[in-house]
């Protein structure tokens, strides 16, 4: 089994769109969408939702008013700016500041504080309309760990890929490149990065190329709306060949793929035209290096 | 006529790519334009578009660092006080031997709080760097975090730290809706959401409406290429009684003018006057919130 985990440095370029259309090409594939702060993915492939779970990331402070003595120490040693003082003399826990460090347990002397584990979101596991299992979540506004739920997201899609025999996971990666992209990358196969010809597009592209390289990480590229600059559609295919990735197509700047998103259909279902056939030509090459990579790599082990 | 104030005004977007940085630069150079003293300050440590686009002269450069704990090998018994407090794996302790993993720290302070041979001493961890400059009259800060590092709330701090006493704050926000999207709206005056009309603008404008209604932030929305996708957000808006602040179309002019790193409101100059009107109606909101919060 194989995870093909589809990332841009940016988000709006495209990620979502292409892994629904490759969830409608690919038939026998898990589906993950690791974009846990605006997950998107749903709104395509329509999942009924089988099993819910909360997901608990982190623990969070909470101070008991009839146990607080007043005395500030909590306040005086959290960094986060998490503690303030109430109008009648004891404190209280902002909770959207709390990092869940416990520091204001460790210094209260009146053991006023609660310490403990808080649902900061819930992970659904689900049939997509297309029949594929699909993994996703839902992380709480303004709630962080969302490297931790990434990290969730995929290892149950790990785990039902390996109990029902499919032979690839596709993950709707996390823009960026902090801790959420990280915890999307760790332990993939290959990465496909989907760009555009901006100077943001390429700016984010050299970021991401330094993320996979340090993973060392076999990274494939292609530039949506390929068509609004040509000369940068081309430096930042030059880019990416030096270093080392390999270009596996291009897609125009067309309405069909808004038009698609408002039907709720991947853009390989609703377009018969140049969008279809680019993203299924992106589709085929995707799977051609994903085969001579894995060749490659049965070369290295047997030697 | 508005007075120019003492205003931060942050621009956010929920996801990436709905043009929270098109237009937070764009309404940036046309408060500059009307001669407001404008801060550009961008939050978006992960990504930061903005320069892109203003082109700034960059000044000098801060490194921003985190403290992190030191363990004195002579005075530490092994006893393990620290890795049993430290709620991030940040350091753990392995046949009595302490290891740090700075990476993971959150530089709470705790592990040092509990040590009872006083072995943990605090050292500053490099984690990225603020750039501060010009871009034409508009003063200009981002913040870069280096790459494989996560601690995007402290860089987003050391940037806030050069909000500036007079004159307006222009902050562009990370995309999402999780910590460094929060990091970035304490202490915010008044909240522009940049959505686009479609199912997947949609969604995710919901998500950032309820952050911001959580958050307690007065907020109103400018619709980004409008004239695609449908009207679905604009019912949710009247549905919701949330004020529209201003509509940019869908042009592939603007687009195409994007991809060559200009700012519509510089280059074309049928939108001069767009950007101006929406950058007005946002100042007005912007003071008259203020007039609110002062009652």
């Amino acid at each position: 089994m194989q995870e093909l985990v589809v990332i841009s440095g940016k988000g709006g370029t495209g990620k979502t769109s292409t892994v629904a259309a490759f969830a409608t090409l690919a038939k026998q594939a898990v589906l993950a969408d690791c974009d846990v702060d605006a997950a998107d993915l749903h709104l395509i492939l329509s999942p009924t939702i089988q099993y819910r779970e909360d997901f608990r990331g982190g623990k969070r402070a909470s101070i008991n008013p009839e146990l607080c003595l007043g005395c500030g120490k909590c306040q005086q040693f959290c960094r986060f700016d998490a503690i303030y003082a109430t109008d009648n003399g004891t404190y209280q826990v902002n909770p959207l500041a709390c990092e869940g460090c416990g520091v204001c347990q460790l210094v209260c002397p009146g053991e006023a504080v609660d310490f403990d584990l808080a649902a900061n979101g819930e992970w659904y596991l689900s049939q997509t309309r297309l029949e594929n299992p699909m993994v996703h979540a839902k992380l709480g506004i303004a709630e962080e760990n969302s490297g931790k739920l990434v990290t969730l997201v995929r290892q149950k899609a790990k785990t039902i890929a390996t109990e029902q025999n499919y032979p690839l996971i596709v993950t709707d990666g996390s823009p960026g490149i902090g801790c959420p992209v990280m915890a999307s990358l760790t332990g993939a196969d290959f990465a496909l990065v989907v760009t555009e010809p901006t100077p943001s597009g390429l700016h984010d592209l050299q970021r991401l190329v330094q993320l996979l390289q340090r993973f060392q990480m076999p990274g494939m590229v292609y530039v949506n709306k390929f068509d609004l600059n040509l000369e940068l559609t081309e430096k930042i295919e030059t880019y990416a060949r030096a270093q080392g990735l390999s270009v596996v197509g291009r897609m125009p700047y067309t309405p069909a793929v808004t038009a698609a998103q408002t039907e709720g259909l991947s853009v390989v279902e609703f377009d018969s035209g140049e969008a279809a056939a680019s993203m299924r030509n992106i589709w085929q090459q995707v799977n051609r290096e994903m085969q001579k990579q894995s060749q490659t790599q049965k070369v290295y082990q047997t030697c | 006529m508005v007075t120019p104030e003492n205003a931060v005004i942050c621009f956010a977007g929920g996801k990436g790519g709905t043009g929270k940085t098109t237009v937070a630069a764009n309404i940036a150079a046309s408060l500059a334009k009307q001669s407001h003293t404008v801060t550009y300050l961008d939050c978006d440590v992960e990504e930061p578009n903005g320069h892109l686009f203003l082109h700034p002269h960059i000044e000098r450069r801060q490194r921003v660092t985190v403290p992190v704990p030191k363990v004195d090998i002579n005075r530490c018994t092994g006893c393990g006080k620290c890795a049993e407090t430290c709620q991030f794996q940040a350091i753990t302790v392995v046949n009595k031997k302490v290891l740090v993993f700075p990476e993971l720290c959150h530089s709470c302070g705790g592990c040092r709080l509990v040590c009872p041979e006083n072995a943990i001493a605090e050292v500053p961890q490099e984690i990225g760097t603020v750039e501060i400059g010009h871009a034409g009259n508009i003063r200009f800060v981002q913040g870069q975090l280096d790459i494989q590092q996560v601690k995007t709330p402290p860089t987003i701090q050391a940037v806030k730290q050069h909000i500036p006493e007079n004159g307006i704050a222009i902050l562009d926000a990370p995309p999402g809706t999780s910590c460094p999207v929060v990091e970035t709206l304490q202490k915010v005056d008044y909240l522009v959401l940049v959505a686009e009309p479609t199912p997947f603008g949609l969604h995710d404008l919901q998500l950032v409406v309820e952050m911001a209604r959580v958050l307690h932030l007065n907020f109103g929305v400018v619709i980004n290429r409008a004239g695609w996708g449908d009207r679905n957000t604009y019912d949710y808006l009247q549905k919701e009684n949330i004020p529209l602040l201003g509509e940019i179309p869908n042009d592939r002019a603007i687009a195409t003018a994007y991809t060559r790193g200009e700012l519509a409101a510089d280059t074309l100059p049928q939108y001069r006057d767009l950007f101006t009107q929406i950058a007005q109606t946002i100042l007005q909101k912007t003071s008259s919130t203020r007039e609110l919060c002062k009652n």
